[in-house]
């Protein structure tokens, strides 16, 4: 098993944060709009850098979609910030109809995903996002592991004309991407080879992806552990390839078991290569208060859980 | 500058292309198009600084335009392809398959002209100020116009856009309400009363005038370049237009029931009747 070093862990949100200041000097065209949540998603150092660029819409997101996707005639790129929930279910129609089918260069970079929200609960801890957005024909989704990965995403995105949904979040989580590593739209990143089993993790859940790989090697399980930080358009290469060498796979991810990340892949496996498929992802539930971790426990998102599946999934072969 | 007799034959025309239009499909949504027929030909023949001939969908130096209230498609169809976007025979493919006039105004066939989506109703005023707020930071002079149904005012994000202009001072945008107090289940004061639109915009911080007599092309005409003299000044410009939904055709003037159907072979004669050819049918 490879090795990776947690390199001082950081919330995902910075790493947006840092990446946009980064967009702000090198792309003058980068505007940003957020919902009364400038410093939640981290848009304060691009605001005090540039005011002018810099657009505060108060609490009413339907409305920043629109403005975004009109900002976009005359050739700005746009980047709405707002937590997840209030960026998807809350402003859907605006995104289908004036961003997804008017081919509007926007892109939505949304925090506070999933359950590691915490305290606040399930009325913020969307954990259907990634399938409504993936949904939408011609947006892209991604859902980056760590500070490096989100800002190296940010940056990336600017660079690809089209809508872009971002998924990042707000607990501190393993820093182990190499700061120089190019970010590949719909390109996975491969963590670490093995034969008996594929993992394929997106989002907060690659670090766990990576301890369980751990703990099966100490069982003599060789785990392939892919991170899938973009779902759509989802590598299809490098998925069929792995699990045509495990012939078994795990996803795993911070989302419902519908719609998500494991949807998207058993559809990819059911149509070109029928293979024992099992889910890490919430089960047709809303999730609720606690502390990050615990809910995580609770809701059978952890590491344990991953190790677990994998051994399922090896069984079924 | 076009004469007002000028526009008024072009109206003529328009409101000709409408019914033949929603007739040759038997779907459409002939009332609030020929309600809007002045002000559109008003401002797409003599109002707006535009490039017909090559469209540009960032609209660099140009005014922009976009219908919120995108089922009164035909008539906006019939003037972009009358000013030069595309060519007039398009309106035969009409809400047709493989159309690119979609029954819904789209950007998602290409169609020159079009610069977002519109038909989920609300939306409009929301990418208007974007688009204004562009215009400002590219240092353009130019002006962004929306058109929008009374009834649409009943959609919440209208309200957070009223909210937004006035208080951010995008004062190069006009937003028209076509106020023919009729939407499709009846009267908008029987449906959901809204008491006066110009008292609400006012109060949110608008700049806001009337037009009396939306089906007046001199009324229009004058209307929007008053309307265009009180841009740049602070806020943005609402003008509440009144006009009689079906405007044109004597037996759909004026009731909410022509909103969204079809006229027969026969009532498509009688209207034809009451509007002359002026341009040469599609």
């Amino acid at each position: 098993m490879k090795k990776y070093t947690d390199q001082g862990s950081k919330d995902t949100r910075s790493g947006f944060g840092a990446g946009l200041s980064e967009l702000g000097k090198t792309n003058e065209n980068v505007v940003a709009l957020c919902a009364d949540l400038t410093g939640s998603l981290k848009m304060g150092d691009f605001k005090k850098a540039h005011p002018d660029r810099f657009f505060q819409v108060g609490i009413a997101e339907a409305n920043m979609m629109g403005i975004a996707a009109g900002m976009t005639v005359g050739g700005k790129i746009p980047f709405t910030g707002t937590f997840a929930n209030f960026s998807t279910g809350r402003v859907y129609d605006q995104i289908r109809q004036s961003i997804a089918y008017s081919d509007k260069n926007v892109k939505i970079c949304a925090s506070h995903a999933g359950l590691t929200l915490g305290e606040d609960g399930a009325t913020h801890q969307i954990l259907e996002d990634i399938g409504l957005m993936k949904m939408l024909p011609g947006m892209t989704v991604i859902n980056p592991c760590d500070y490096n990965q989100t800002k190296a995403a940010t940056i990336a995105i600017a660079e690809h004309h089209g809508p872009v949904y971002l998924r990042f979040g707000r607990p501190k989580v393993a820093n182990f991407t190499p700061e120089d590593q190019k970010f590949e739209i719909g390109k996975a990143v491969m963590l670490n080879e093995g034969t008996d089993v594929t993992i394929i993790a997106t989002g907060h859940l690659v670090w766990k992806a990576i301890e369980a790989g751990e703990a099966l090697a100490e069982q003599n399980i060789s785990a392939e552990i892919i991170n899938i930080h973009t779902i759509k358009p989802l590598d299809d290469e490098a998925i069929l390839k792995s699990v045509a060498k495990t012939g078994c796979v795990v996803t795993a991810e911070e989302h419902q078991m519908n719609g998500g990340l494991g949807d998207s892949v058993s559809n990819l496996l059911a149509r070109e290569m029928p293979t024992p498929q099992e889910y890490v992802a919430v089960n047709d539930s809303f999730g609720e208060s606690g502390k990050p971790e615990d809910l995580m426990i609770k809701y059978g998102l952890s590491t344990q859980n991953i190790v677990e599946a994998a051994k399922k999934a090896m069984s079924r072969k | 500058m076009a004469d007002i007799q000028e526009l008024e034959k072009i109206a003529s025309q328009v409101r000709r292309d409408i019914v033949r239009m929603v007739h040759a499909v038997q779907s459409g949504h002939p009332g609030g198009s020929l309600g809007c027929t002045e002000f559109l030909t008003a401002l797409y023949f003599d109002i707006l600084k535009h490039n017909a001939k090559s469209f540009d969908m960032d609209a660099k130096g140009e005014d922009v335009f976009f219908l919120s209230n995108g089922h009164i498609s035909p008539v906006f169809y019939s003037v972009l392809s009358r000013s030069g976007y595309f060519d007039v025979d398009e309106l035969n493919t009409f809400r047709k398959i493989n159309s690119r006039l979609q029954g819904h105004p789209t950007t998602h066939e290409g169609l020159e002209g079009v610069r977002i989506a519109s038909g989920s109703l609300g939306q409009g005023m929301s990418v208007a100020i974007g688009a204004a707020l562009t215009k400002k930071m590219n240092g353009e002079d130019t002006t962004v116009y929306t058109l929008h149904g009374d009834g649409e005012l009943q959609e919440g994000q209208i309200w957070e856009a009223a909210l937004y202009a006035p208080a951010n001072k995008v004062d190069n945008l006009i937003c028209t309400i076509d106020a023919n107090g009729q939407q499709i289940d009846g009267s908008t004061d029987d449906v959901l009363s809204m008491g006066s639109i110009a008292d609400k915009f006012k109060a949110f911080g608008w700049e806001v005038m009337t037009i009396e007599k939306g089906n007046d092309m001199t009324s229009v005409v004058d209307g929007l370049k008053h309307a265009k003299s009180l841009t740049g000044k602070g806020k943005p410009v609402c003008v509440v237009m009144h006009t009689e939904m079906g405007y044109g055709v004597d037996f759909m003037q004026g009731t909410h029931e022509w909103h969204g159907i079809a006229p027969s072979d026969d009532q498509l004669a009688a209207a034809l009747g009451q509007l002359e050819e002026t341009l040469g049918d599609y």
